[in-house]
């Protein structure tokens, strides 16, 4: 076993699909221990970067080492090391809770007795315990995901692909699945993050790689990232939540693009000059727009988004559930 | 069947770092599942889905037990002259039919299977490569055993009475289990390369009909054109059902048998290579 103290260590990830190219050439340098983030929209490539990272398909070129191995000579010794929560949910529907775990305890290499021990401490330890003889299809999303992380420690990884963990989920699962995240990160586990929430990314990273269009657009820790779109961001809330189209326009004349916040009546802008901002306000006012409040503060993840590729993330928590969509059809 | 919301409560959960951390820390990677391990796990998986949901146990039981009566008293009159003859004559290739039918489902099982988020679990896993195969396969081989025991049973009870008794009757079953495992490969072959589950059942269907039934299963070849004869003569599903009587009589020839398995580890070695192949990278 090699010891670097990089547990993902990949450089010049490719992979296409017909005429898309899903990666193309990705670099990544996730410490041990650490908890890195993936970030970006739906379609940027972290599906097919975590695939590749599992071995579950091999890279057109490029190459990576994870845990020290290489992800295509050395793919036992990286799979004996890594545990994977698939986007889709990754447990058997068709069989109990229970069951799931028992399985892959049993995969694992426990012995029966073994097995059944182990998947009964998971249950309880995540809250699944009265519902381990029901069927995973009858589970409800946010029990699904806790399950399927269950799975993935059924024996301790020593490193966790955990891919858009949260997508789908309503708030208090959510939470509650952050919540299991952070113990586990806790306990020194170290995680490759997927997510199209910037806040998710915000609240878990230690360090993030933004990727769109199956490139790292940025990286650093959350910190490094907004500070380099600017120091901070003007924040305004509207009186009139139906003169916001008149209020994006000024503010995009004065200072660039602007970020529409779930506030109906709140925007934002990338603002790193307290002067430009003072005259932006100004301008706002004398164009008739009425202003609640306004705050010249640091830039969200959204911003950071925005600044590097010029348009917004696509997806913002709350959107519908794609999750389930799937499930359904 | 589809998913039915249930209106069970969900239980309160607030995560527990402590325990959470707790489970973390509590196991030590134990040695690594060996191969047999890992697929006989794989066939108690296949096990636990027919006990959740027994009704797929019905393809297996009563399309054969349609087969055995049609055949015997709608056919057997015409064909044979009487139903009791015929039935001597076609029990065993009934059983040869009704199970490699089935095979067709193991493909079809497969197909189903990739659609689900479980199988990038499995593949992530650091176990035998075709174990999730082979595993499903011997859970599939219970049907078979199931099938052909369904079979078996009704025709005793319609009179048949196999010359070598019960260990003929056993003795014939597990080589048509045999062949059919060895069968299932190419199914699951196509599973994997045809993209719905009605696509594989169709493709399956559409080689394994005329196969069978340009065998002798149902009809004496010596009374066909001599072009067909001459296929009837080396299609290996004759060769297995004129093994499968002779196992039952009591009159078998080592050939046959010997055939009929080489057969059975043709397509394995050809196939299940290629089904883990595709399996792999699906
Ligand atoms: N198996 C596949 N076949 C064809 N195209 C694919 C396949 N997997 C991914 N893609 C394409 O590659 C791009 C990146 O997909 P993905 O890695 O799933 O993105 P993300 O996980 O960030 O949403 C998308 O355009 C997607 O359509
Ligand atoms: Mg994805």
């Amino acid at each position: 076993m090699t010891h670097s103290p990089l547990a993902i260590e990949a450089t010049g990830l490719v992979k296409s699909y017909g005429e898309t190219r899903a990666v193309d050439g990705v670099d990544l340098a996730v410490r041990r221990g650490s908890v890195y983030g993936v970030l970006g929209p739906n379609g940027a490539g972290k599906t097919t970067t975590i695939r590749m990272l599992a071995t579950l398909i091999r890279p057109d070129a490029g190459s990576a080492r994870v845990m020290g191995h290489d992800i295509v000579d050395e793919a036992d010794a990286v799979r004996a090391a890594v545990s994977l929560t698939g986007q889709l949910a990754s447990v058997d529907e068709d069989l109990t809770g229970r069951e799931n775990l028992t399985l892959l305890g049993r995969l694992l290499g426990l012995k029966r007795p073994a097995a059944k021990a182990r998947a009964a401490e998971l249950l309880d330890a995540f809250g699944l315990a009265e519902a381990a003889g029901r069927l995973v299809k009858h589970y409800s999303g946010g029990m699904r995901r806790r399950l399927d992380i269950a799975a993935s420690i059924v024996v301790t990884p020593e490193l966790m692909f955990l891919d858009e963990p949260t997508t789908g989920l309503d708030p208090r699962s959510r939470n509650q699945v952050w919540e299991i995240i952070r113990a586990m990160v806790a306990e020194g586990t170290t995680i490759l993050l997927c997510t199209q929430y910037l806040e998710e990314a915000d609240q878990l990273a230690d360090g993030i790689a933004v990727i769109d269009h199956g490139r790292v657009i940025a990286e650093g820790t959350p910190g490094q990232l907004k500070a380099s779109v600017g120091s901070g961001a003007l924040h305004v809330r509207l009186l009139h939540p139906d003169q916001r189209p008149e209020a994006e326009q000024v503010l995009g004349r004065e200072l660039g693009a602007v970020v529409l916040e779930p506030d109906p009546a709140a925007l934002s802008v990338v603002c790193s000059d307290a002067d430009r901002g003072a005259v932006a306000i100004a301008e706002l006012a004398r164009s008739g727009v009425r202003i609640a409040d306004f705050s010249l503060g640091q830039s969200s993840l959204d911003e950071v988004f925005l600044a590097l590729t010029g348009r917004p993330a696509e997806a913002v928590p709350g959107e519908p559930d794609r999750i389930e969509e799937e499930h359904a059809s | 069947m589809s998913a039915k919301p249930t209106t069970h409560a969900e239980p309160a959960f607030a995560a527990d770092e402590a325990a959470v951390r707790q489970a973390l820390s509590s196991t030590p990677r134990p040695p690594k599942a060996s191969a047999l391990s890992a697929a006989l796990t794989f066939g108690w998986r296949g096990m636990l889905k027919v006990k959740h949901v027994p009704e797929q146990l019905l393809d297996v039981t009563i399309t054969p037990v349609m087969f055995v009566l049609m055949f015997t008293y709608l056919f057997g009159g015409a064909v044979a002259g009487s139903t009791g003859e015929y039935l001597d004559y076609i029990l065993p290739g009934i059983l040869v039919m009704s199970v490699l039918f089935t095979t067709v489902y193991s493909g079809v099982a497969v197909n189903t299977d990739l659609t689900k988020g479980v199988v990038d679990r499995f593949r992530s896993l650091p176990i035998w490569r075709p174990a999730p195969l082979v595993g499903s396969l011997l859970g599939d081989s219970v049907r078979y055993v199931v099938a052909g025991t369904v079979i078996i049973v009704l025709g005793v009870i319609l009179g048949y009475r196999p010359g070598a008794g019960v260990v003929g009757a056993v003795a014939a079953l597990a080589l048509v289990v045999v062949f059919a495992f060895g069968l299932s490969w190419v199914f699951t072959t196509l599973g994997l390369l045809l993209r719905s589950p009605n696509a594989v059942m169709n493709a399956g269907f559409m080689g394994i009909f005329p196969l069978t039934f340009l065998s002798n299963v149902f009809v004496d070849p010596a009374t066909l054109p001599a072009a067909l004869e001459a296929f009837v003569h080396v299609n290996p599903i004759s060769i297995l059902a004129t093994a499968s009587r002779g196992l039952m009589e009591g009159t078998a020839e080592a050939a046959d048998i010997a055939i009929v398995l080489a057969v059975a580890a043709a397509l394995t070695i050809v196939f299940a290579p290629l089904t883990t192949r595709l399996y792999r990278k699906a």
